[in-house]
């Protein structure tokens, strides 16, 4: 494993890489420290851009394509709704997160559990050869779902149904009492 | 030298500690969920890159069905957000302790 | 196979590029030519008439969240309607497109129920 820097920039799939994880990983980043909910929602869009853009470059456009559909396009929208029904608080005052005392630690843990999966992941796949990532046609995933996967696609159907009347029944505004 | 898995899975390991980070950190239940977010996407990407790692699709179908978990699991979990603030107008987790014994 | 792949994708790319050039560049430009004068009675909502009271953050009605939670529901079903609409050929080419074909009607029709509940519910009117 004796690579110059300079080797290494001469790949174009390097290159893709690190331009897909720049946003990814900084999405990421300003979700979790930024001061405004709305930002946070907006750079979490980011993150699921690059994320999705990722899929795409490891050649699984289905699973790419369905972050952009059910990600960007729903749950982001599900979660600036919800912004706005609980009248999040904006501007600096805003207390979105907990004191230093509790930042800290927090921060530390889980730089200290990224260190830890990264040294296990990099021990353990160092030395697996390098692969080009084949596309995966959509049909393939298509023929796994409908032959051997049949039964947990029912079963989702029933958990989006579950979802769906536990969602209505929980938001729903109670004909008799509530507050 | 090009890109391998390896590169794939620390980088999921680096959105898996930031959202975990986001969790433990934010007082907003809202911002709490989008940390979640992050890192059921970071799982996804784990299973996508090693799928794509042994040349088995089954990681791809895996990534869908958590996909629809967590659409499932944001429906229901904001709507208990949206329920709550009914209650306490707020949506900060410290403020509710109603289940303290 | 591989190159055409991510041929097709170059593509993409340089439209995000393009977008993101045009976007950035436009922001930069306002940035740069216009003029600012911050401070003084910039600050207030209307420039004339009388100061608003109270904030401007209205609660929105939970009818909206009810919305946008049937539509990620049903977003999700389409997701799984995409790959079955490619295939169905195929299936039914091996003899199994019957089986597949209710499998799939067995999936709408479940949430579908959900439909139903949503309209019995009343959640779907909009006075």
């Amino acid at each position: 494993m004796t690579v110059s820097i300079a080797d290494w920039f001469k790949e174009t799939a390097n290159w893709v890489f690190i331009l897909l994880a720049i946003p990814t990983l900084l999405g990421a980043w300003r979700t979790v420290t930024s001061n405004n909910i709305v930002r946070s929602v907006l750079y979490l869009v980011v993150s699921l851009g690059g994320a999705a853009a990722m899929f795409l470059s490891l050649g699984a456009a289905f699973v790419g394509w369905t972050v952009v559909l059910v990600y960007i396009g729903a749950v982001i929208i599900l979660f600036l709704i919800g912004i706005m029904i609980t009248r999040a608080p904006l501007g600096m005052k805003a207390e979105l997160s907990h004191a230093s005392n509790v930042r800290m630690p927090a921060a530390l843990l889980s730089l200290s559990m990224f260190v830890l999966v990264a040294w296990g992941l990099i021990d353990a796949f160092s030395n697996t050869a390098i692969e080009p990532f084949e596309p995966t046609p959509t049909s393939d995933i298509a023929n796994l779902i409908f032959s051997r996967f049949v039964v947990p696609f029912e079963v989702v159907s029933i958990v989006l149904l579950a979802a769906l009347i536990g969602g209505i029944a929980l938001a729903r505004r109670d004909d008799g009492g509530g507050a | 030298m090009t890109v391998t898995v390896t590169w794939y899975l620390v980088l999921a390991a680096a959105l898996f500690s930031m959202g975990a980070a986001g969790v433990l950190i934010r007082r907003n239940a809202l911002i709490m969920f989008m940390s979640i977010e992050l890192m059921l996407n970071s799982v996804n990407l784990t299973f996508v890159a090693v799928s794509k790692h042994l040349g088995l699709i089954e990681g791809q179908v895996a990534a869908l069905f958590v996909m629809v978990i967590a659409a499932a699991e944001v429906t229901v979990g904001l709507a208990i957000i949206v329920a709550i603030f009914r209650f306490r107008s707020s949506a900060n987790v410290d403020e509710l302790s109603e289940l303290r014994g | 196979m591989l190159n055409q792949y991510y041929g097709d994708y170059i593509t993409v790319a340089v439209f995000v590029a393009i977008g993101a050039i045009l976007v950035g560049g436009a922001v930069a430009a306002n940035r740069a030519i216009a003029p600012r004068a911050p401070g003084g009675f910039k600050d207030v909502a209307y420039e004339s008439g009388i100061e608003p009271i109270g904030g401007g953050w209205n609660q929105s009605h939970i009818r909206y969240y009810i919305f946008a939670l049937l539509f990620l529901i049903f977003d999700v079903e389409a997701v799984f309607i995409f790959p079955w609409a490619l295939q169905l050929e195929f299936f039914s080419s091996i003899g199994s497109g019957l089986t597949v074909l209710v499998e799939m009607f067995v999936f709408v029709g479940i949430l579908l129920l959900g439909l139903v509940y949503a309209i019995r519910k009343g959640v779907l009117t909009w006075e």
